[in-house]
């Protein structure tokens, strides 16, 4: 039996270095994510060279020498429409903004109003969580049937979705508000109402931004689903037809634009959230 | 002394029954009789579930009381008003207004007396009529000036609650309290999330304050010492249900400080009540 010998002391403790939860410096942030990104570009375009994936995944190269020239040309061979993933763009953008800002507009005084009326909170409420767990494309039968298959069709599944969205959202702010906040403007001898404008109102405000980021986000996802109700123009469509015809080169170019216009609204919101909520 | 004094506050008999969700009554006030005198610095102690916050609530007009009565003036109490001002132990500010803005949230709410000189535009007759208007935002602004200044937070007129220390803010919050010139001034635990200094430091200036500027206050705490400091009379509440157990007037001269603490009266307050509010301490744990 050998005897194995011990340490006569102690490893000497070494200083500890605690994790930053910081968010670092905003240079390293931005050049990270703009590598990411490339990486995943590269990594992409190296997948679709593979002989056996490349002959199902479309890589870049292919949305560059295919897609766009299709897409993006002047008509003047005659053999594509003119400027047509422009048009898909706007009209896509048409249908997730429009859909998005009556939401909004809608979303805002129905979540007031629940936060602050508790019989019209009572009667509301189950119809928004009975509408909130089912998936848009299910709503689509009976929004043609209602509505036809013309743009208020696929605005209102639009707006359907992202209303709900941004009801719940705000109205948990409202919900949430803290008592010692509205009782402090009661000694003042504040009304109801001006607790509301005074209080209420300021309080739900970074509630309302966040949900007009998460209502800009339902909306998007909406899109191909209110865009089964039957169009052309629209990148929804757009991926349903090339999905038909197998290119994959356009299937990808439609994910990549909803994926930038989400991104750059996001961004937007965010700097609005920024702005508006600097005392948070 | 005490013949010359007039009352402000009237309790008489105020109880407080709560109904939990289960149907069962907890009793937190039973029978409270307390006169609070104009200008004069009352703090409560007793032990916590005395009930203390809830009569304040009830002074407040945020609570009803389920018996008795309570009166402002000999008028009776029905709901909050701005003739009572009241600073809570979680400062209640408003996060999105400065500290001049927080300052001003009450002005709003207040009208100012003014004797307009009218001519009748048919007899040509001069008169004179009373009219309440809102504050001017010049005035709102020279009042929020006067206070940041007695609270010495002049430089943070721009700051939002969260660039505050916990001092900070409460001063912020008595200045709020001080503007609109309540009648009396309602304090819940203010420096009880305080740390010891900061606590002594807010302790004086709250002195100051009520030195330069007389008003009623009522003060919960439930440091014994703090209530001798402050205090021109103390009032012991008993262990659940609430009642007045005991009120022992503080003779000790005005302007105090913390040096007051020195004094071997001070001490033989602090310890007398002291063991008064132990007693409730160990009527709780039984």
């Amino acid at each position: 039996m050998s005897i194995i010998p011990g340490r006569e002391t102690p490893p000497a403790p070494k200083a500890r270095k605690l994790k930053d939860f910081g968010e670092g410096s905003g240079t390293v942030r931005t050049a990270t994510m703009v590598l990411s990104l490339l990486g995943g570009i590269l990594v992409w375009w190296f997948l679709s060279l593979l002989p056996g994936v490349g002959s199902i995944l479309a890589g870049p190269q292919d949305i560059i020498r295919r897609a766009l020239p299709e897409l993006l040309n002047d008509g003047a061979t005659g053999e594509f429409e003119a400027y047509l993933l422009i048009k898909h763009i706007y009209w896509s953008f048409r249908r997730v903004l429009g859909g998005w800002a009556i939401a909004f507009l809608c979303a805002i005084p129905t979540a007031f109003l629940m936060g602050w009326y508790r019989t019209f909170r009572n009667i509301v409420d189950p119809w928004i969580q009975f509408f909130r767990t089912i998936p848009p494309i299910a709503l689509i039968p009976m929004v043609i049937l209602l509505m036809g298959t013309g743009e208020k069709a696929k605005i209102t599944v639009i707006f359907i979705t992202s209303f709900l969205v941004m009801t719940v959202t705000v109205y948990q702010g409202v919900r949430n508000i803290d008592m010692t906040l509205v009782k402090a403007a009661y000694t003042f001898g504040a009304s109801d109402l001006s607790i509301f404008a005074q209080v209420v109102i300021p309080y739900s405000f970074p509630f309302i931004l966040t949900a007009a980021r998460l209502g800009v986000s339902t909306a998007l996802t909406t899109l191909i689903a209110a865009e089964m109700t039957g169009t052309f123009y629209g990148l929804g469509s757009m991926i349903q037809t090339a999905q038909i015809y197998f290119r994959m080169d356009k299937v990808l170019l439609g994910i990549i634009c909803i994926g930038a216009i989400g991104f750059v609204l996001d961004r937007l919101l965010l700097l609005a959230e920024k702005r508006f909520t600097r005392w948070k | 002394m005490s013949e010359a004094r007039t009352p402000k506050i009237v309790m008489e008999g105020v109880r407080k029954v709560f109904r939990g969700h289960d149907g069962r009554e907890t009793i937190a006030l039973n029978g409270v009789d307390l006169t609070i005198y104009e200008n004069e610095f009352v703090c409560v102690v007793g032990p916590s579930g005395c009930g203390k916050t809830t009569l304040l609530n009830i002074i407040a007009g945020l609570e009803n009381a389920t018996d008795g009565q309570i009166t402002l003036n000999g008028e009776k109490i029905i709901g909050p008003g701005n003739d009572r001002g009241v600073i809570f132990q979680q400062y209640a500010l408003f996060p999105w207004r400065t500290v001049r803005g927080n300052i001003e949230f009450g002005l709003q709410y207040l009208r100012k007396r003014e004797d307009r000189v009218e001519k009748d535009p048919k007899t040509g007759e001069e008169r004179v009529r009373t009219v309440y208007r809102r504050y001017t935002k010049e005035e709102k602004h020279a009042l929020s000036d006067k206070y940041m200044k007695m609270v010495d937070l002049t430089d943070f007129a721009g700051s939002y609650p969260k660039e505050l220390s916990g001092g900070m803010k409460q001063r912020v919050a008595i200045a709020r309290g001080y503007a609109i010139s309540p009648q009396v001034l309602l304090m819940d635990e203010p420096f009880g999330a305080l740390d010891a200094q900061t606590r002594a430091q807010l302790q004086e200036d709250l002195l100051r304050t009520w030195e330069q500027e007389k008003r009623t206050c009522f003060f919960i705490t439930h440091d014994v010492e703090e209530a001798v400091l402050l205090a021109s009379r103390v009032v012991i509440m008993s262990a659940r249900p609430g009642r007045v157990k005991e009120i022992v007037p503080i003779d000790l001269p005005y302007p105090r400080n913390q040096a007051t603490k020195l004094l071997p009266e001070f001490n033989a307050y602090k310890n007398r009540i002291w063991e008064n509010v132990y007693q409730e301490y160990l009527e709780v744990k039984k």
